[in-house]
């Protein structure tokens, strides 16, 4: 192992020049005292480096030598270094070939520049994202007229994945989303006797609103953040400009299967999460106030119209829709650099969240509009 | 006889149930530039994975710098990783940084060294593997293959390793680039004083560049020492490997 002795430095004033003699291991880990050390250094003219006690040497001391002496130069101070050894010169000439030319960082751009440059980057994105969506829907027209292109089986595991594989999660969101609003309705039901209404608030408000939403996020965490990882890594291995090259188009093979399958699964999710979320009220029901299964069900007959379950299941393709165009679209953002796969998958996930409940209101609009 | 820096003793792989290495032995020596080499899935990078420990052997014993890597305490172990640079194939370098900050960050780590000194020791060391000095302000995937190689060279020596180890370290580069990049790395043993140890399918940097080497196949050692010791040993892989008779290296 390595001698263990910090770079030391003394200092001989005399009156037409100071020596500086050098000793102990000059080491990158040996260093940090000897350079507060030259900083108090107050030199006469010129400075003469005593270097024979040097035990140790490396980059790091040759380049602290190094900008120690340019600083004094610049002031005037002149450097001459005695008692080198062959190894230390040799290892000096290879650092310091001739003087190392210095370049200043790029320079930071103004608050203006940068705001502009982001809004011109927001606006392109937009046009980016109408270009994608367009070739989306030429492929989709024209594979509509070629059924054979039309990729089934990667399709059927998309179901899979993004469907059966998320039944326990939707599963015990909904149930527990089904308790919630029973626990939060019967209290104040209770105070008018009007237990029974438990049903109503539970039947519509689940089939119409929550589960329909519910799902939705969870489908957008759960599955457009795995298309947007998928995607992009394929980007960065460049899977996709060899699909591309062999001509196998990355939207018949990538964007639409997950689309579709999606927009397939999302409506069987919607009507398994109604299912579960009245079957948590049931059980709330039942607890708090002795609303036994058989009656609450028989209720739900009279208060749960038909229309309500309908449109919730109505909103479940555009949700798919909306969160599998976005998780894809930025899929084909990422760029090589290994940070961006994390930026767009946050980015897909916040958008379709945000998406998809904007969407929902749209519907709470129009159909009230309509008077449905 | 220089010292040996690093020792392979009866060692022992196994991968998914797939024997690698079959009780292999091997030394390197002080300041000497050594290469693995060896047909594809021989288990050289594997090899030279478990001596930078990011793998383990299931027998045998290796030794690096005095230490065992079998019984190595996490402090021993953060002391030799000090000690050695690695680069590798891909550069891997960290996209997020700019290849500035990518040798900065072992400065800012591991020393207490004031920020002007590290600036001065990062432009030494992009100066040194040949990059333009604007280079430092470049990001990762902004540099062409050569100069992803410099720069991850470049961060290998930050800490003024002994050890150095390379994978593969001239594929992907044209045939000039990769005599320049032979010629950087022999530079860099004679006047550092370095130990060189590198993967290596490239013929030409084989003849140019290699002290000794150890060929790797059938999951033993078939030979080891300079090359025109083992090219006076007959052996099928020894005369696969190195095209004998054809248009390959001749003795």
């Amino acid at each position: 192992m390595q001698s263990i002795d910090p770079a030391v430095i003394t200092i001989v004033q005399e009156a037409l020049s100071t020596t500086v003699k050098c000793s102990g291991s000059w080491t990158l880990s040996h260093l940090s005292r000897v350079e507060r050390q030259l900083k108090t250094l107050s030199p006469a003219s010129s400075l003469i480096w005593d270097v024979r006690e040097v035990s140790e040497l490396d980059s790091a001391g040759i380049s602290l030598y190094q900008i120690t002496i340019r600083e004094y130069e610049k002031a005037g101070i002149s450097s001459t270094f005695v008692g080198a050894n062959e190894d230390q010169t040799k290892l000096y000439h290879l650092l310091y070939p001739k003087a190392i030319e210095k370049t200043a960082p790029p320079p930071i751009p103004s608050w203006l520049y940068t705001l502009g440059l982001n809004t011109h980057r927001n606006i392109q994105g937009i046009g980016e994202f109408l270009a994608f969506l367009g070739e989306a829907f030429v492929l989709l027209f024209y594979t509509l007229f070629h059924p054979s292109q039309i990729r089934y089986r990667s399709i059927v595991a998309h179901i899979y994945t993004t469907g059966v594989q998320a039944l326990p999660i939707i599963a015990v969101s909904s149930f527990l989303i089904g308790v919630v609003i029973a626990y939060q309705s019967i209290v104040q039901l209770q105070k008018f006797g009007a237990d029974i209404f438990i049903v109503d608030t539970i039947g519509i408000s689940l089939t119409r609103e929550l589960a329909p939403l519910i799902t939705a996020i969870v489908v957008a965490g759960r599955s457009g953040s795995a298309f947007t990882a998928q995607i992009g890594a394929m980007k960065m291995t460049q899977e996709i400009d060899a699909m591309r090259t062999m001509g196998f188009d990355p939207f018949t093979f990538l964007v639409w299967p997950r689309v579709f399958a999606l927009m397939i699964v999302m409506p069987l999710l919607i009507f398994f999460a109604d299912i579960i979320g009245i079957f948590g009220g049931m059980v709330v029901a039942q607890a708090e106030s002795h609303l036994s299964f058989s009656e609450f069900i028989h209720r739900l007959q009279g208060a749960l119209a038909l229309k309500h379950y309908l449109i919730g299941i109505l909103k479940g393709p555009f949700f798919a829709y909306l969160i599998a165009i976005v998780s894809t679209y930025r899929g084909f953002q990422v760029s090589l650099n290994t940070e961006s796969i994390g930026h767009y998958t946050t980015k897909s996930v916040v958008n379709s969240i945000f998406l998809v409940i904007a969407c929902d209101a749209l519907f709470s609009i129009l159909l009230t509009e309509l008077r449905l | 006889m220089s010292r040996i820096l690093i020792e392979g003793h009866d060692i022992v792989t196994v991968l998914g149930g797939n024997l690698i290495h079959d009780h292999i032995n091997f030394t390197i020596r002080e300041n000497e530039i050594y290469a693995l080499l060896g047909g594809s899935g021989s288990g050289k990078s594997t090899l030279l994975r478990e001596m930078i420990l990011l793998q383990r052997l299931q027998s045998g014993q290796l030794k690096v710098l005095g230490y065992d890597l079998n019984t190595i305490t996490p402090i021993e172990a953060q002391n030799l990783r000090r000690q050695w640079g690695v680069l590798f194939q891909s550069g891997a370098l960290y996209s997020s940084l700019s290849v500035g900050e990518n040798i900065a960050m072992l400065y800012r780590e591991y020393t207490d060294l004031s920020t002007k000194l590290i600036n001065e020791l990062v432009a030494l060391k992009i100066n040194l593997v040949g990059l333009p000095p604007h280079a430092r302000y470049l990001y990762p995937s902004e540099l062409s293959g050569g100069m992803i190689k410099r720069a991850a060279l470049a961060r290998a020596l930050a800490l003024d390793p002994k050890l150095l180890f390379l994978d593969e370290p001239t594929s992907g580069l044209d045939p000039l680039s990769s005599r320049q990049f032979d010629a950087l790395i022999r530079q860099l043993r004679d006047l550092l004083g370095l130990t060189v140890v590198m993967v290596t399918h490239d013929l030409g940097t084989i003849h140019h560049i290699i002290d000794r080497f150890a060929l790797l196949g059938d999951t033993k050692v078939i030979a080891e020492g300079s090359l025109d010791e083992v090219l006076r040993i007959d052996h099928p892989i020894v005369d696969y490997f190195f095209q004998k008779g054809s248009h390959g290296i001749k003795s």
